[in-house]
């Protein structure tokens, strides 16, 4: 009897959980069927599902129109670059307030985040300035920058989380030894907090994949990323629902499918150390 | 600590001091005013301005409705779907993925996907969905237009506060839930004397986190309704004074607002948290 409840359970709970999650799908799962359509079919009412004579033509006509793979490079570069920049100097950073914690380095973390919050259009006419002055304004190097110094504080307080987990007896040991500061952290601590820099990197390379503010505003036709190559179909193009969902589908599967990869190691990077 | 630490205060304060610094003059580069041939000081003019225009405080409340409405939804729909989650069910990890899925999806093309897809009053599905039912579609992003940037936005974020929210579920020692269970505590209240205390810091995570980026949605609102329709947020307000109306001054006294109104946010939210994370 006992067994045969929890089995009703079950089923109730996954056809729940199911039809929620494919609700909360629905708008990308439409896109990428849409991507597929010719335009006549996209608008077909009823809509059409799964029975409709796949084609491949938008993919086609979004590359000719705009070169994808150089926005994609672009992407990649930017994203990238400033995700490891970024790492690069917040190591330091994260490891002195995971190991030598003063009494101001709560408040130097809650400070770091509060600049966050700070409007970027508030900043946003000096910037654009300075890029002129410094010929920075659309190009890689400078949204790379940008990029790097908007999502620092995320990066320090991240490492720093997974940082504090490392007990501190290990780095103790190695400084008896003799090791130095430096091959403290680059043979010590770095191999241990790898899965904790791997998470770190792959969260802020997705925030600066998906950046949507500084790349639209500082960037022209050379260093436009996937952001700026889709909203050039914000109207009138954005009426032609397959081009649309093709150009869409493109700028979206990268990221995408690195998500599905590596969404275990995203959701704990994702809860700042506040959740165990 | 030093290099992260100075590059962010540069970062910081180089901008803000230029910010503060045209706030108080009169520059409108298309008029030929420039730095090279200096700015005429102009006082609190720029921030009577700013305030005097009819679509400050709107914009403000747009601001604000935009941020709690979302907040709201996605952690209340947010702790029930980790619920759900946390039963046992089969294919469990798809469900996961594909609930995860619209976080990783860009705001550039989830603001347009929503709009023409799905909005769209003759041909978006809504639409279709609407007509089968026998009712008039909607001109959703006209006629119902913050509700509508409000539904792409907690499409986007649902994700992050379901998932965060799940883990910390998860991470619930169950033998006190089999206790109270034994107990006979109904489940209501197994939920609220047990499950939702527990889940007090990853709420806090959510809302801080949260709060950081919805402050400044933009994409969603510029590819959507371009500010129409009284979706005009603060930074959308002044987006449109700085690099519409090339009006530097004016835009600039809005940023300082912009700045003020984010660091009373900002200091209610850090309260919580530094309590909230000191535990």
């Amino acid at each position: 009897m006992a067994r045969a409840t929890t089995k009703t359970r079950k089923a109730v709970v996954t056809i729940a959980a199911w039809m929620i999650g494919l609700t909360i799908f629905f708008p990308i799962l439409w896109t990428i069927l849409t991507s597929f359509k010719t335009e006549g079919q996209a608008i077909n009412d009823p809509p059409l599902f799964f029975f409709f004579d796949w084609t491949l033509e938008n993919y086609a006509i979004v590359q000719e129109r705009s070169n994808y793979m150089r926005f994609l490079w672009n992407s990649i570069i930017i994203a990238g670059g400033s995700t490891v920049l970024g790492i690069i100097i917040a190591v330091p950073a994260a490891w002195s307030m995971a190991f030598v914690p003063s009494k101001r380095t709560k408040d130097i973390l809650l400070w770091m985040l509060s600049t966050k919050m700070l409007p970027a259009v508030g900043v946003l006419y000096p910037i654009y300035l300075m890029f002129i002055k410094l010929g920075l304004l659309d190009t890689r190097i400078g949204l790379v920058i940008v990029l790097m110094l908007i999502n620092m504080p995320i990066i320090v307080w991240m490492l720093y989380t997974y940082f504090r987990e490392i007990p501190a007896e290990i780095l103790e040991a190695a400084r008896m030894d003799g090791a130095s500061l430096r091959s403290e952290i680059l043979y010590v601590l770095t191999p241990m907090a790898i899965p904790g820099i791997a998470s770190t990197l792959l969260l802020n390379f997705i925030l600066a994949w998906n950046e949507a503010f500084w790349t639209l505003n500082l960037t022209a036709a050379k260093a436009a990323p996937l952001t700026a190559f889709i909203a050039s179909y914000s109207s009138p193009e954005g009426l032609f629902f397959a081009k649309l969902s093709a150009a869409s589908t493109m700028a979206i599967a990268p990221i995408l499918i690195l998500g599905w990869f590596s969404q275990k190691q995203l959701v704990r990077g994702l809860t700042f150390g506040a959740v165990k | 600590m030093a290099p992260a630490v100075i590059l962010l205060l540069g970062w910081m304060l180089v901008p803000l001091t230029a910010t503060l610094y045209f706030s108080f003059k009169k520059y409108l580069p298309l008029r030929g005013d420039s730095l090279e041939n200096g700015l005429e000081w102009v006082g609190f003019q720029n921030y009577t301005r700013f305030v005097g225009s009819s679509s400050f405080w709107p914009s403000v409340q747009t601001t604000l409705i935009i941020v709690g409405s979302v907040l709201v939804i996605t952690v209340i729909l947010g702790v029930l779907l980790a619920l759900l989650l946390d039963q046992p069910m089969w294919g469990q990890g798809i469900v996961r993925i594909l609930i995860i899925s619209p976080f990783f999806v860009m705001p550039t093309v989830s603001g347009l996907v929503w709009k023409n897809m799905f909005m769209d009053p003759i041909n978006g599905i809504l639409a279709h969905l609407f007509r089968f039912f026998g009712a008039e579609p909607l001109q959703w992003l006209s006629q119902a237009s913050l509700q509508s940037i409000v539904l792409i936005v907690s499409w986007q974020w649902l994700p992050f506060a379901t998932l965060i929210l799940l883990t910390a579920i998860q991470s619930l020692d169950s033998e006190q839930l089999e206790a109270s269970e034994m107990d006979g505590a109904p489940a209501l209240s197994r939920f609220w004397h047990i499950i939702l205390p527990h889940l007090g810091r990853a709420i806090t995570v959510v809302i801080l986190i949260q709060t950081i980026f919805l402050l400044s949605v933009f994409a969603e609102i510029f590819v959507t309704t371009a500010g129409a329709f009284g979706t005009k947020t603060l930074t959308y307000l002044i987006f449109q004074r700085v690099l519409e109306s090339q009006n530097v001054g004016l835009g600039s006294a809005g940023g300082v607002y912009a700045i003020i109104l984010a660091n009373i946010v900002a200091i209610f939210l850090m309260r919580i948290v530094g309590k909230n994370l000191d535990r």
